[in-house]
């Protein structure tokens, strides 16, 4: 029976070590490994190796597989010391990885010698334990939830799709919530904009919209803008360092306005519209795919665009248009994942149907095209009720 | 023959079905044998003698824009599908 010096000195004379030195210059080449850091989750919090791969020892053979498929790859594997990593390099040799190191002296050896230490930033306990089932999944784990956390999206409308919208993108931790709308609660919402509720009725929808919010969710700030949107306000306002829109709003003109100062401002759009048991949801990424007017170069003539308020809208309708809008939106901003760019996805909720058809960048599109004619604000009212050109 | 979703604000005109079947080889043919038998929808889909531009037509997943418009063909038992913007939030 060995003690664990006798361990460890064997161990350490079947795999091969590096110096904090060697490692350092290894690291600035430009074929660095990957190093792995296999200590405790505390020590990781408190800094480690930049670039850094974490996965604690206790799950190193059980994970590593996964995040690391790759057994050619070089690595290198510290701890504070050399030593746990020194069985840990000697268990990834053991499971076929092909070149390996410990780092000789560990992470201390590496800070004594001033080299660049990165500080992650850390969820807090209440953080951890309430977007659990966030870091549970591969795709957001801690570094998507912190991306979330420092998100920023922006909604128009706080309506029957704002509504969804917000709550979800509010629970998901999307850190700074800008909504703009410049209506009042009115009964008549009810039946739909769940974030509002009885007890606001008549109050600005952006103050209710930001009080359900940030009651759901302490680490949401809601920046209200109780105003319409107009080409007066739009560049004040997609000025404001947004990583995408969700678009919510019940009319043309500010739909057409939106896309125009989306495209030119460079903001991804996740467009939601409904009517009665049809919703129609895309995204809109300007560079990557087409814009609104590619998809309707022009609004219908308002005899066949019915507003809800006019045509009326399935209570639940917006819940599950606006609910896939905030998917992704999250996605777009997890950069996960394959977004609507490009695709219309139609829903009828009378026949329980998902329909898809594509939606191709114009390449004569005026305000996405290779050769824009609309390069700034026109009166959006009065193009909405333009007469029609022949298509 | 086709089959040709009807948009809800459409629906009025053909006496509020979903979806109807209509005949043709072409996509202009299917929309004209369904105005022919609902007359109103004309003044719906037409502007000017042309199809109106807010009226997006969709064969098999595809705007019939990008292919040969109005001339392009319809197999048997096709889904058409015409999509109007809708604005509503």
């Amino acid at each position: 029976m060995a003690t664990y010096r006798e361990l460890l000195a064997r161990v350490k004379e079947e795999i091969d070590e590096i110096s904090t030195v060697e490692a350092q210059e290894r690291l600035a080449s430009s074929d660095s490994p990957l190093f792995v850091d296999v200590r405790e989750p505390d020590e990781w919090d408190e800094g480690h190796i930049p670039g850094a791969l974490y996965t604690g020892r206790g799950r190193l053979e059980q994970r590593i597989e996964g995040l690391v498929p790759d057994k050619s790859r070089p690595l290198v594997v510290y701890c504070s010391g050399g030593s746990r990593s020194a069985f840990a390099a000697k268990a990834l040799e053991d499971l076929g990885y092909e070149d390996v190191v410990n780092l000789a002296g560990g992470f201390s050896d590496w800070k004594r010698n001033g080299f660049e230490v990165t500080i992650p930033r850390v969820l807090s306990p209440e953080q951890r334990a309430r977007y659990s089932r966030h870091l549970l999944i591969p795709e957001v784990g801690e570094d998507g939830q912190q991306r979330l956390l420092d998100a920023r999206v922006l909604l128009i409308g706080a309506g029957g799709l704002g509504s969804p919208a917000s709550l979800y993108l509010g629970a998901a931790g999307v850190g700074t919530i800008g909504i703009v709308d410049a209506d009042v609660v009115d009964d008549s919402n009810l039946q739909r904009q769940v974030v509002h509720s009885t007890d606001r009725l008549g109050e600005p929808k952006v103050l209710s919209a930001k009080r359900t919010v940030e009651a759901l969710n302490p680490d949401v700030r809601v920046i209200p803008y109780e105003e319409r949107l107009t080409a007066e306000n739009v560049d004040r306002i997609l000025s404001e360092g947004w990583d995408v829109i969700v678009d919510g709003a019940d009319n043309f003109p500010t739909r057409y306005l939106l896309n125009d100062a989306s495209v030119w401002h460079d903001i991804p759009v996740v467009h939601g519209s409904i009517f009665r048991f049809e919703g129609q949801v895309t995204v809109f990424s300007p560079g990557h795919g087409p814009c609104y007017r590619c998809l309707f170069p022009q609004p219908p003539p308002p005899e066949l665009a019915p507003s809800c308020a006019e045509g009326g809208v399935l209570g639940v309708l917006p819940g599950i248009i606006g609910s896939i809008q905030a998917s992704e939106a999250l996605k777009l901003i997890l950069d996960r994942g394959d977004s609507l760019v490009g695709r219309l996805l139609l829903f009828d909720a009378l026949g329980t149907t998902f329909d898809e058809v594509s939606v191709r960048r114009n390449t004569e599109c005026p305000v996405c095209g290779d050769h824009p004619t609309i390069t700034e604000y026109v009166d959006y009212v009065e193009f909405c009720n333009t007469p029609l050109q022949i298509g | 023959m086709a089959r040709v979703r009807i948009p809800p604000t459409l629906r009025n005109e053909v006496g509020g079905a979903r979806e109807l079947e209509a005949h043709g080889a072409t996509v202009g043919e299917v929309i004209d044998d369904l105005v022919e038998r609902h007359p109103a929808l004309r003044a719906q889909l037409f502007q000017n003698g042309g199809l109106g531009s807010f009226v997006n037509v969709y064969l098999g997943g595809e705007d019939v824009r990008m292919r040969d418009g109005l001339e392009t063909p319809v197999d048997e038992g096709a889904t058409i599908i015409l999509l109007p913007a809708m604005a509503g939030g």
